[in-house]
């Protein structure tokens, strides 16, 4: 990838809405090639190689806490030669299990699926297959991965304070962190937390815009909206959903500071903690849970938006037949994104909400099941009577399809507030959340990975690898997940470290163990899949044509190795939309294709 | 050293996969890339049918293995209205989940890739997509229907002769209040609190001023004691951060909001004695759990409940004094008999603070 072809300024076209194009060429630094690029190729990758790393920190703290689940009691020396005073005689203290659940949460649900994953592909895809030379503002693109490598850092850090990283969940709710007395997690620990994720916030509106404006303003001739692939569709509302709803966590954290540290009583009333009796009164603790979910909620559509509009791309392009309904899939995305904001509530059933309000977020809530259906029915339709090529990536958008149909089922358990009362911080919702969200987003990310590689690096990922890192992985998943419903039904609370003296939660300890190992293994194979990347990012099979998987779309009208600014000539005219797979008897017809005088309508 | 070993095992397997992995690459350019691929999709495609059937079986499996462990019938009256609210969810969702996951699998399965089929062109079918719009949202409709109706009846509000108990959550136990019998009808009040009066003596901050606290009955250390078949109304605080009053066995929940009081009410319907005797388990105990994660102590954060008759309900309570009494009336030490518990809260904390 290092012998990109440079684009010469006499052929850019006029469409470049910027003019680094003009010191972009030949001599660049490897610092401005590298480091402080503003091609957003560059950019989308540096957000991937830093997503992977903090994947792996992620996914390595629930392998420890879930050494700690599988085998409680029991001593590994090794944690403590790590650790050390966390880990005393070898066994995880409740600080650091907290501290290790917490960080989990955050980095995989901000830093891994938001950033690494957004991040990616909005970058990469979004130039590419709306036809521009990059993004609206470059500059600002480069700005937002540097946030979020600022708020990587600061988030880091906290992990090596005296008094240990944030430790109140991922959710932080006050007054658990407010109060340095209540949590060492919420010493300073908290502040580094709520700094870091301001910064992210920041990243998370630069890039937002940016994919905004690029997708309204920069489309290449003929890319009409409804010719837009559904990629593009997903990432413009994944971009809408954060730019609305990220500012409103943003001054929910702020508050959360001042509470913290300039003595004011947003969240806080009527405390006695730990014999000390505090000033504030007049504060809502409440309040806070409605600014969190007022993002909360919409961030979990951010997270699965981009993998539903890389499955819907995947899984059509591999059956060699256009997705079925691309209206309806567009509709229920719209759907899917407006509902996003009226459901919030539902994470707070039973915080004493008034009933009545509760009831009319349960209908919103399961409303929202109906645009999601919807998509489950057209992938199902669009398999039905194809061809389908069974590439890695195929089988993650499959396994993407599966984990939603089961998570998304038990979203409507959880919806229903009746039975939430019984379910609501449950394993249940630990199972809930981590098959529709964790698990089907990091599936649509990883078909992804497989599927655009060969335009990322120009080469292939070894399908070996990846066809056993498919396999395990979502055998693994069902594993681990399926059964810890169950735990869930028995009422077992989730963030507990410990069930042994509970006379009601203590009978799945086998069950905990099997978990334990199973995740253990399929960590082992996340290893081997980082492994396969970087090995083939310099050693895979080189891509020779600039159409592998004979698609539609812009992306791959690009030489194999694009430089900045994409498209060597003139950017491409668009002549009809992405999905013409099987038509007319022609395997696909590229959007640059004009209309046939006589080819059919659809 | 097991560590060692373990990692040593996990890097060989790695190797060998690797290894593998490459060879394979090699001698599918050997063999031609056509054939190989076509090769690898065959197995792919005949390993997604294996994983539908194996999959569905596990899943009867894990169900047949662990709903012995689930925690049996319901020990309230709302709980049977939750319960029978899960069972109608988890048919219909079970049916949707088996029909489309065997769609998913039996449709990539049966149209794998083969030179002989041309895939169909088949972008829409507006009837088909207004179906599939219109029988979810129906049966989403009965779901909701249904639900609301329930949660309007265990949320709304508790009947007249509710006996009520104030259960207040603090890191990391639980304490309770009974509130005598001091109102209309016999029924308790329970006295007003003001969190600054919090002192070891008054561990709730009760205001002595309020007469309605002379025969509240405080309780810490041991377990809630609750009449079956008698509607309870709990009142819900907590002194610190959010913790969560849990109790599985009657499927209800409530958060303990400091600063915001919260109430639920649900009818216990069977003896703490009924339930050992049903479930085969002479040491059974109500657990009350903590579900709102509340610091380094959540997990041991453990309460427990006797459900018992009136009868016995009555002789325990019979063995209680309120906090007024033994703080001020049976409590001899008190020298400055001028001090009567009527002048005001402060300075009756003052009293309890100086001592
Ligand atoms: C059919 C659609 C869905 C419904 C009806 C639904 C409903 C719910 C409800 C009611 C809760 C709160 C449960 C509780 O805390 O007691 C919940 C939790 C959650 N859901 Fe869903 N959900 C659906 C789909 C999704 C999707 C698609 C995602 C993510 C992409 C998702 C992610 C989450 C997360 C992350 C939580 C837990 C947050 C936490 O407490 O830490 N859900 N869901
Ligand atoms: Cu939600
Ligand atoms: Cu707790």
């Amino acid at each position: 990838m290092s012998d990109t072809i440079h684009i010469h300024p006499g052929q850019v076209g006029h469409e470049v809405a910027h003019d680094d194009h003009h010191h972009g060429h030949h001599e660049q630094s490897f610092v401005t090639k590298y480091i402080f690029s503003q091609d957003h190729k560059t950019i989308g990758k540096q957000f991937l190689v830093t997503g992977i790393i903090w994947a792996i920190v992620g996914g390595l703290f629930s392998v420890l806490f879930r050494l700690q689940l599988g085998f409680p009691g029991q001593t590994f020396p090794i944690l403590e030669t790590v650790f050390g005073k966390w880990a005393e005689g070898g066994v995880i203290k409740a600080e650091f299990y907290y501290a290790l659940i917490t960080m989990h949460g955050t980095v995989l649900v901000f830093f891994v699926l938001t950033a690494g994953l957004s991040g990616t592909f909005a970058n990469l895809l979004i130039p590419l297959q709306v036809g521009a030379r990059d993004m609206a503002s470059p500059f600002l693109n480069m700005l937002s991965y540097w946030f979020f490598f600022l708020a990587s850092i600061v988030m880091i850090s906290s992990l090596f304070l005296h008094t240990g990283p944030a430790a109140g969940g991922w959710t932080v709710y006050p007054p658990l962190s407010a109060l340095g007395q209540a949590s060492i997690g919420s010493r300073l620990g908290m502040d580094f937390w709520i700094v870091s994720m301001a910064l992210f916030v920041v990243s998370a509106l630069l890039g937002g815009l940016n994919y905004i404006a690029t997708i309204l303003n920069m489309r290449t001739k003929g890319m009409s909206m409804t010719r837009l692939p559904l990629t593009i569709w997903a990432l413009f509302f994944t971009a809408v959903l954060g730019v609305l709803s990220f500012p409103v966590l943003f001054s929910g954290l702020i508050l959360l500071l001042f509470d913290r540290n300039l003595g004011t009583s947003f969240y806080l009333s009527d405390i006695v903690v730990n014999g000390e009796i505090l000033n504030n009164e007049g504060g809502s603790a409440i309040l806070f849970q409605h600014l969190f979910w007022f993002l909360g909620h919409p961030e979990v559509y951010i997270i699965l938006l981009p993998a539903m509009g890389m499955v819907s791309e995947i899984l059509s392009v591999n059956s060699r037949k256009p997705i079925f309904g691309y209206m309806a899939m567009l509709g229920s995305l719209f759907a899917i994104a407006i509902l996003a904001f009226l459901v919030w509530a539902h994470h707070m059933f039973v915080t004493g909400l008034n009933p009545f309000l509760g009831s009319i977020f349960v209908l919103l809530t399961l409303l929202i099941a109906v645009p999601s259906a919807i998509k489950v029915f057209n992938w199902l339709t669009t398999l039905w009577r194809g061809n389908i090529r069974l590439t890695p990536a195929t089988l993650f958008a499959i396994g993407f399809v599966s984990l939603f149909i089961s998570g998304g089922l038990t979203g409507i358990f959880l919806g229903n507030s009746t039975i939430d009362i019984h379910l609501h911080d449950t394993m249940f919702v630990v199972a809930h959340f981590h098959i529709v969200m964790g698990v089907a987003s990091m599936f649509g990310m990883f078909a992804g990975i497989y599927h655009w590689f060969p335009k990322m690096f120009g080469r292939y990922l070894n399908s070996t690898l990846g066809y056993i890192h498919f396999w395990v992985t979502i055998v693994g998943a069902y594993l681990i997940f399926w059964p810890m419903h169950y735990e869930g039904l028995a009422g077992m609370p989730r963030r507990y470290l410990d069930k042994s003296s509970w006379a009601s939660f203590s009978q799945f300890g086998d069950l905990d163990k099997m978990i334990t190992i199973v995740s253990i293994i399929v960590f082992a194979v996340q290893l081997m899949f980082v492994f396969n990347f970087f090995y083939s990012i310099f050693k895979g099979r080189k891509v020779t044509s600039t159409n592998p998987w004979g698609a539609n779309t812009l992306e791959w009208t690009t030489p194999i190795n694009p430089g900045h600014g994409n498209w060597e000539g003139e950017i491409p005219e668009v002549h009809r939309w992405a999905y013409d797979y099987g038509k007319d008897g022609r395997e696909f017809i590229p959007q640059t294709e004009p209309v046939g005088a006589n080819e059919s309508k659809h | 050293m097991q560590t060692v070993f373990i990692v040593a095992i996990l890097l060989l397997g790695f190797l060998i996969t690797f290894q593998i992995a490459k060879a394979s690459e090699y001698v599918a350019v050997l063999r031609g890339e056509e054939k190989a691929k076509k090769q690898t999709n065959k197995v792919n495609a005949f390993l997604l049918l294996a994983f539908l059937i194996l999959g569905l079986i596990g899943v009867y499996y894990c169900n047949e293995t662990l709903k012995g462990k689930i925690l049996g019938e319901a020990a309230s009256n709302h709980g049977k209205h939750i319960d029978t609210m899960l069972q109608i969810t988890l048919v219909l969702t079970g049916i949707v989940f088996v029909i489309t996951q065997v769609a998913l699998f039996w449709f990539a399965y049966k149209y794998q890739q083969s030179d002989d089929r041309k895939a169909y062109y088949y972008p829409h079918n507006n009837k088909l997509e207004v179906i599939w719009t219109v029988i979810p949202a129906i049966a989403l409709t009965v779901l909701v229907g249904f639900g609301i109706f329930y949660w309007f009846k265990i949320t709304g509000d508790a009947p007249k002769d509710a006996m009520e108990v104030e259960i207040i959550g603090s890191q990391f136990k639980w304490e309770f209040r009974y509130p005598g019998h001091d109102g209309p009808g016999g029924k308790g009040v329970f006295g007003k609190k003001y969190f600054k009066n919090i002192t070891g003596d008054n561990p709730l901050g009760q205001i002595w001023d309020d007469p309605a606290n002379r025969d509240d009955v405080y309780v810490t250390g041991e377990p809630m004691h609750l009449v079956v078949n008698k509607p309870v109304r709990l009142v819900i605080n907590s002194k610190d951060v959010i913790h969560d009053v849990g109790l599985v066995h009657f499927r209800m929940k409530m958060d303990a909001v400091p600063g915001t009081p919260t109430t639920m009410w649900f009818t216990p319907t069977k003896t703490s004695k009924q339930m050992a005797q049903e479930l085969g388990k002479a040491n059974f105990v109500y657990e009350i759990s903590c579900d709102q994660m509340c610091g380094k102590g959540h997990t041991g954060m453990r309460g427990e409940v006797i459900v018992e008759t009136q009868e016995q309900f009555d002789a325990w309570m019979a063995t209680k004094q309120p906090l007024y009494d033994k703080l001020f009336v049976n409590k001899p030490a008190v020298t400055d008999s001028t001090h009567t518990p009527d002048s005001t809260a402060k300075s009756v904390t003052a009293v309890l603070l100086k001592k």
